[in-house]
This record gives C-alpha cells, structure tokens and sequence, in this order.
C-alpha cells in the first residue's frame, strides 16, 4: 500500500513538473506562435543553473556555492532566461524558421557543453551530492515526497494562475494578435519583436523552474536528462491538451507522461529480451506518431483552446476554434 | 591544419549535398524540414540492402573498382538508392506534410516534420538495429600526399569529392538552362503567378522532393562510406545541415553549396582550437555569428 502511494506521490510529482514545462511552451506556441524546438535547453539551464549554484563543492570542479535555495533557484532561472533572451535576440525578427533551427541548435549545443565541460558541469557523470532544501526538518521518506510534491503543485497552480491572467490580460490580447496577424498589430503601433521576445523570454523561464524543480527532486542532473527527446515530450503533451489552453497542457502532460511510464513498464514487463533492448525505439515511434497523428486529424488537440472575442457594449461571448471561429 | 582543412572540404561536399535539397524545400514550401537528414539515412540504408543484394546475386559486382572501396554493386545501389530515396520524399510529403499544410500553418509543418524525423529515425534502428554498418568491411588505407606538412587522404574520399560536385554542376545546368529550372524558380518566387503561367505546382514540388531526396541519399552513402552508418546519422547531421543553409541564407542553391562547405571546414578547423568533443556545437556557433553578421546568409534575400 506505501509502495503504490508513494509511487502514485513520485508520478505525480514529475508529471506536476513536466506540466509547468508544458505551461511554459504553451506561452510560447499556444499564445505567441514561437516555435521553440530546444525546450530542453532552457529547462536543462534551469536545473543546471540551481544544482551548480545551490550544491556543495565538488573535487577538481568549477561551482558549488552551497547558494541558499531560493537564491540558486533565482540563478537556474537568469540562466534559463538569459540564454532564451541571447537567441530570442538573433532570430525574432527574422522569419519563423530561423527561431526553429537557432532554439534547436541551442538544446544540440546545451547538452554539448554540458557533457564535456567536466570542470563546470561533472560532465558525463553529472553534477551530484545537492542537498535538497529543508531535507534536515523532513527527513528523506515519504514525508518528504509528499511535502515536495504539495510545494510542486503550489507552483504548478501559481504559474497557472499567472498565465490564466496573462491570457485574459491586454497582453495577451496582444499576443494572439501578432499571432494572427502581425501587419495588423503593428499598424496599431505594436512592437511586435518586442513582445515576442518577451513572451518567448518568460517562457523559458517557466521551462526553466519546471528544470529546476526537476533537479532539485532528483538531487542530480546529468547530460542524460537534457536529450532531445524531453523537447518531444513536451511538445506531445502540449499538442495532444491543445495548444493555447493552459487547462489543457496540464491534462496533456499527466496523460503523454501517464502513457510514457506505462509504455516504459508494459514492454519491459511483457516484452521479450530481444525486444527491451529497443524499448527506447518503440517509445520514440509512439511520440512520434503521437506527434504526427494529432495534427492530421486534431490539430486543435483534445481541449481546444477557447476564443475570447469582445463584443464592442460590453459582454464577452466564447466559442471555440471547434465551432468554426477562427 | 592543412589536414583539417582537406578534411573539412571532404565533409563540405557531402553537408553541401545534403543542403541543397533542405533549402530547395525551405524556399519552395516555406518550412524548416527536420526530417530531410533522415532522408540521408534512408539513402544510406536503401544502398545497404541493395549493396549487399547485388554482391549475392552478381558476385562479379563484388569487386573493388580501382584503388576505392567501392564496388560496382555499391555504384548501381547509388543510382537505386537515390530513386527510392526521392519516391519515399515525394511519398512523405503527400501523405503527411500536404495534409498538414492543407490544414495549418507553415510552423504545423515544422512541427510535424519533428514528430517524422523521429518515426523515421527510430523504425529504422528498428529493422536494421542500433549498430553501425559498413559498405565495406576491409580497411581504407590513405594515401599519403605530403609528409610535411603530414597530410593523408582516402581514395575513396577523393572519389567522394568529384562525385559531389560533378552532381553539383548537373543540377547548376539543369537549373540555369532548362526549362524545368526556369519553372522551378518562378514558383519559389511567387507560385500563384507561376501556376498562372501554366507551371504546374504540384509537379514542381514534386520534382524537389525528388531532387531533395536523391541528392540527400547520395549524401548519406558518402557519409556511409566516409564514417560509418549508423540510425542516428540524421540526428547528427540535421544541425550542420541547417547551419549550412543559413549561412548559405535559406533558398540559395549556390548558397547552400558554398555554406555546406564553410560548415565542414570551420567544423573541422575548429579541431585545433577546441577538444574534439565540442564539435557538435560548432554548427550552432556559425549559425550565431551569421545571425549576427549577416542574418540573411551570404546569397539570401530579406523575406518573412
């Protein structure tokens, strides 16, 4: 019975983690149209930046500040946003490709250099011994789990909240109009470069406090967890909720992340030997086909995201994408 | 130094290949492809089964033309390779990407070309395993062209070379001098003007996948022949590919080729300064310094 709870308290924490990513994305993609194809960079950043700000020195190793946490986290996510900001920065006023290619040439370059700068970075065998805070009042059991997992879904709940009312706000309203139509928004006196890079900035660094959260969970952070994959992961989970709904992302993650593991545990359960060895493959396909499938035949994902269209009197009406508003 | 350097303009040639196709496809459709470098895996892979096919069936074709490694058999399996190669581009686009393109945006295209290079990319590992292949199992000894400065070269990196840009040139007069070049141009500078007189845009994308795919394929058995071929070839060549298209400026051929051979040789040239292990994020630094000198690349025009 502890052994279901406390796993049930572990799958929750990281599908809880992987959701504020997908929240993150979703300002990005769902709200601003950017397509960043390096999520893993900024969330890498993030839990990179804490880990080697907050951890305890390491022999022959370059970091270990033994940062109060708060602070390391602030650091992971000025990593996390600066990095987004310097490639924001080249690419945004460009068109949309070269944002495509740069932010996917940041996360082929990020786990790069983290694998071979050993005397930053631990290198391949990653950055170990971080103490994770208030360890010494909780202890290392459940108790600890479920403090941690309830603090996970405080920031879950506060990023959504803060995004709900970005929507809803001017800026939103702002960015689905450059989303729409940028010509029209600059006539309108609208920077768009500017927003955009603000959106895309603040974006990152919600990725990057789901990466720092993610290393401070598992207390380690190593090339491993920075694979290009993640971003596909991510990506499905925010395709398959809908992009632009914020509800919809966090459904999405738990799902995408809910199928992951039982995929993961099925074929390592009831595959044969010859067939583990390829567990890694078979789950890409399924991402892939994820991925594929949802935008030849629901492009809006399972929960669309809902128009706001302001009526001119006061009154606002809501249809969604469904109904053939566009 | 000259070292690197030869073996930059070797890598150059097959980047070069790989590029055209991927900014042919940029111009045209209008989307960053992440999956066209796993057309060079397909190619690679398609030659493979062919290759070894031909050697069973016509021992004869076994034999080693001259001083390379490669055999007739592997000569006839380009030809074969590339054609399939450019049919399943052709067959990509029309069951996944025109459907997505009839549906959303240009970044749905980009997107799904993500989720594709990851299908193609996987199932491949999957029918042919995760380790790496050979054309050829015997060592490649290299020439020696000068002992000082030391400098070797493959024969069959040689070969690698004039092949490209033979292909190279083929397509510059199929490009300048026909009229399929002619069509070609005019409906990646305006296709509805281009279809109004009487190109028909279908068969021109089609024809740029095919193109794409053929060039890529030759590309990745040069590849194959000059490391080795593995199923996660495209997933390293997607970022000097793209790197070469940038700083080529997206939709440029010329371009394209000139930038695949940049890319090769700062890829290479950075081995004196740099531990080899940082190589991979060579291409993403030149993708910095364009943007930052010259975001619309060498021979790239200005266009959102």
């Amino acid at each position: 019975m502890i052994g279901v709870l406390s796993y049930l308290v572990f799958f929750t924490t990281v599908a809880a983690i992987l959701s504020i990513a997908v929240l993150g994305l979703n300002l990005q993609w769902g709200n601003t149209g950017l397509f960043n194809g390096g999520v893993v960079a900024s969330f890498g950043a993030g839990a990179y930046g804490t880990l080697i700000l907050g951890g305890p020195p390491q022999e022959g190793q370059l970091g270990g500040f033994e940062l109060f946490y708060p602070l390391a986290l602030f650091g992971g996510l000025l990593f996390a946003g600066g990095l987004a900001w310097m490639v924001g920065k080249l690419t945004l006023r460009l068109r949309h490709d070269y944002l495509a290619i740069a932010t996917f040439g940041v996360a082929v370059a990020f786990e790069n250099v983290m694998r071979n700068a050993t005397n930053v970075t631990g290198g391949a065998q990653g950055i170990r011994g971080f103490e994770r805070p208030m360890m010494e009042t909780l202890g290392s059991g459940l108790t600890y789990n479920l403090a941690f997992l309830i603090s996970v879904l405080v920031v879950l709940a506060l990023v959504y909240v803060f995004l709900e009312r970005l929507t809803v706000s001017p800026f939103g309203r702002l960015l689905r109009a450059i989303r729409e139509d940028e010509t029209a928004a600059r006539s309108l006196g609208k920077a768009p470069a500017r927003i955009r890079l603000l959106a895309f900035v603040t974006g990152s660094v919600i990725i990057g406090l789901a990466g720092a959260l993610y290393g401070t969970f598992y207390a380690f952070v190593s090339p491993q967890d920075v694979l290009p994959i993640l971003t596909f992961q991510i990506w499905a989970m925010l395709i398959v909720g809908g992009a632009g709904n914020n509800k919809g992302a966090i459904a999405g993650a738990f799902l995408i992340w809910g199928a992951w593991t039982f995929s993961g545990w099925a074929l390592s359960r009831f595959a044969p030997i010859e067939v583990q060895l390829y567990t890694g493959s078979i789950q890409f396909v399924l991402i892939g086909m994820v991925i594929v499938g949802m935008l030849l035949w629901r492009p809006q994902g399972l929960f669309p995201e809902r128009l706001v269209v302001s009526q001119p009197g006061g009154g606002t009406r809501e249809k969604t994408q469904a109904e053939g508003l566009t | 130094m000259i070292q690197h350097l030869v073996d930059g303009i070797l890598v150059g040639s097959f980047l070069s290949l790989g590029a055209i196709g991927l900014t042919m496809a940029m111009h045209i459709l209008r989307f960053a492809n992440f999956s066209h470098a796993e057309l060079l895996s397909i190619g690679a892979y398609s030659a493979l089964v062919f290759d070894k096919l031909f050697e069973s069936l016509l021992p004869i074709l076994a034999e080693k033309i001259g001083p390379l490694s490669m055999t007739g058999a592997l000569a006839i399996s380009i030809v074969l390779s590339m054609a399939i190669t450019g049919l399943s581009a052709v067959l990509i686009d029309r069951f996944i990407f025109q459907r997505v393109r009839q549906k959303g945006e240009e970044l749905s295209m980009v997107f799904a070309s993500f989720g594709m290079a990851l299908i193609i990319r996987n199932v491949i590992g999957l029918v042919f395993g995760l380790s790496a292949e050979l054309y050829s199992q015997d060592i490649a000894f290299a020439m020696v062209v000068s002992r000082d400065p030391l400098l070797l070269v493959k024969p069959d990196q040689v070969f690698v070379l004039i092949a490209a840009l033979v292909l190279m040139f083929i397509l510059h007069l199929v490009l300048s001098r026909t009229t399929f070049g002619f069509s070609l141009r005019a409906v990646a500078e305006n296709p509805s003007l281009a279809q109004v007189h009487g190109v028909n845009l279908k068969r021109m994308i089609a024809a740029v996948w095919i193109i794409g795919g053929g060039l890529g394929a030759v590309a990745g058995i040069f590849y194959g022949l000059s490391y080795q071929i593995t199923p996660v070839m495209g997933r390293d060549l997607v970022l000097p590919i793209f790197a070469a298209t940038i700083v080529g400026g997206i939709g440029s051929v010329y371009g394209a080729v000139l930038g695949g051979f940049i890319v090769g040789i700062a890829a290479n040239l950075a081995l004196v300064i740099l531990p080899s292990g940082y190589s991979p994020s060579v291409p993403f630094l030149m993708i910095l310094a364009v943007l930052l000198l010259r975001p619309h690349g060498l021979f790239g025009e200005a266009r959102t």
